[in-house]
């Protein structure tokens, strides 16, 4: 029976005690929020912070503020809360299906949009029991010193597995960290640093609170995910992606991020960049396809054969393109997972 | 010095199925650990204990959550609803008795869990499609069943109460 490691536990009531408390315990603790990646992998002794500091207490956090000139999402609003929330379709259609296609519906009534974007990066040989990982004597990432992935590498290769991360990419999406020293906004791109240990740039005495995008008006976004299940898993490989369409259906904008292909979402720039001031036909997609493909490197250290997934990019940019041109391709979606929202 | 399972230093005063309960704790417990070992609702059932089998699922003020990934110490006010709740009046609820009627409980283990939940989907909306089940209960794994006579069961349960519900008014 695996039973959480002993911790001091805090809650504080507002923002600024919260900040107080990181200040003081930097990386001695870590915030709380809906606990569903947290605390398993604290059983397993993954992540053994001496103190865990919960957020739920703090309300402004789980506001959910939609105006004209853009929203703002409380880092403590669950996922069933977005995956629910009809305003969150059209140009923001991508996070609500990212939202709705995290794990179960239980733990998408816990998960928050915070904990979500911070998820801790994944593979075969840190996923394990303490037991498991003493075994191989333990790994790069935690404990040890090499990467069972790349044993010549010195550098830790687990995957970002965040589904709200590619799409609030794809949405051009901003993150407000707040400090006892003060606050920063930063875009999301920007938080995200490719390493499987340090692969998220929040100072430990920082805490995510709130998630800010544009008015989004005239855009269309959509979220791809593969995983074995239609349920549960975590992604494996996913696409987001977003457009801005002229009149005559000439791509004004566009934005595809590539997910669980590295040890964080990646733009897929050039792809995006190739489709702009040309129509939505087989041609440019099949090109921005291609190009998308090139930057997912997926190595063999999770579900599923590395060079399928490497495959199946370019497949997810093709659905999503034609998706947002408006082709119907729920065969397609349903043919590997379930739709969660009309 | 007592072993660290029995430093019962934390309290909390929550409702359980509609009753008022204190209780003492180990700090580092799951809601799922008080449940069975400090309050013996052993309805809940202790499967994986990392959010990857459904469970341990119960309703945390109407809502299915994972008691495995709860701290005990963050359900201090809260309404908490287990398996051993669901009946009213010394009967069974209409789910139970449809899962008993159907064959939609064989070993047994996932069947607290999902029923729960299926009560929460059902408090939610009374006429759910097949479709709209197999969401609801998709984070509950069953080893047994092949899920049919689990769906057919809540499909049972949701017209004996809108049944009863006609029948009341």
């Amino acid at each position: 029976m695996m039973r959480l490691p002993l911790f001091e536990f805090r809650a504080p009531r507002t923002l600024e005690e919260a900040a107080r408390i990181l200040d003081a315990e930097r990386a001695n603790a870590m915030p709380l929020a809906g606990g569903t990646d947290l605390l398993p992998n604290m059983k397993r002794r993954q992540q053994v912070p001496r103190m865990l500091m919960s957020l739920r207490h703090i309300e402004i956090l789980n506001r959910v503020a939609l105006h004209d000139s853009g929203s703002r999402l409380g880092a403590c609003v669950t996922l069933s809360e977005i995956a629910a929330d009809r305003r969150f379709r059209n140009g923001l259609t991508a996070l609500a299906q990212a939202a709705s296609l995290v794990a179960t519906p239980q733990i998408r009534n816990m998960a928050t949009l915070g904990g979500n974007i911070c998820l801790d990066t994944r593979c075969n040989y840190y996923d394990q029991s303490y037991e498991w990982r003493k075994s191989i004597n333990f790994c790069l990432k935690k404990d040890g010193t090499t990467c069972w992935v790349a044993p010549s590498s010195r550098k830790c290769v687990a995957v970002s597995s965040t589904d709200t991360g590619p799409a609030l990419m794809a949405l051009g999406a901003r993150v407000r960290l707040v400090s006892r020293s003060g606050e920063r906004e930063v875009l999301l791109s920007d938080l995200y640093n490719n390493d499987g240990i340090d692969f998220i740039k929040r100072r430990p005495d920082e805490i995510l609170a709130e998630v800010s995008l544009d008015n989004l008006h005239g855009w269309k976004s959509t979220y791809w995910k593969l995983r074995r299940r239609g349920s549960f898993d975590f992604p494996v490989l996913s696409v987001a992606a977003a457009v801005s369409l002229s009149g005559n259906n000439t791509v004004e904008d566009a934005r595809i991020v590539v997910g669980s292909a590295a040890c964080r979402p990646l733009a897929a720039m050039e792809a995006a960049k190739s489709l702009l001031g040309r129509p939505l036909n087989q041609q440019a997609i099949e090109e921005a396809a291609a190009l998308a493909a090139r930057i997912a490197k997926p190595l063999d250290n999770t579900d599923f054969d590395m060079t399928w997934r490497k495959r199946v990019t370019a497949e997810f940019v093709t659905y999503a393109l034609r998706e947002l041109r408006g082709d119907d391709v729920r065969a397609e979606r349903e043919s590997f997972t379930r739709c969660a929202f009309e | 010095m007592l072993p660290i399972e029995s430093q019962k230093t934390s309290q909390i005063r929550f409702m359980l199925n509609g009753e008022e309960t204190d209780v003492s704790f180990a700090p580092y417990k799951t809601l799922l650990e008080i449940l069975r070992e400090d309050l013996g609702h052993t309805g809940t059932k202790h499967g994986c204990e990392l959010g990857e089998c459904g469970a341990c699922a119960v309703l945390l003020d109407g809502k299915p959550v994972l008691s495995c990934l709860v701290l005990a110490l963050e359900c201090g006010g809260k309404q908490v609803l287990t398996v051993e709740g669901l009946g009213e009046d010394g009967g069974l609820h209409p789910l139970q008795d449809a899962f008993a009627d159907l064959g939609a409980a064989q070993c047994g283990y996932c069947t607290p869990a999902i029923l729960v939940t299926a009560k929460a989907l059902l408090d939610q909306n009374p006429h759910p499609t097949r479709d709209q089940i197999r969401e609801a209960i998709s984070g509950n794994l069953c080893r047994c069943t092949g899920y049919l006579q689990i769906f057919e069961a809540v499909e049972a349960a949701m017209l004996k109460i809108a049944g009863q519900k006609t029948s009341a008014t």
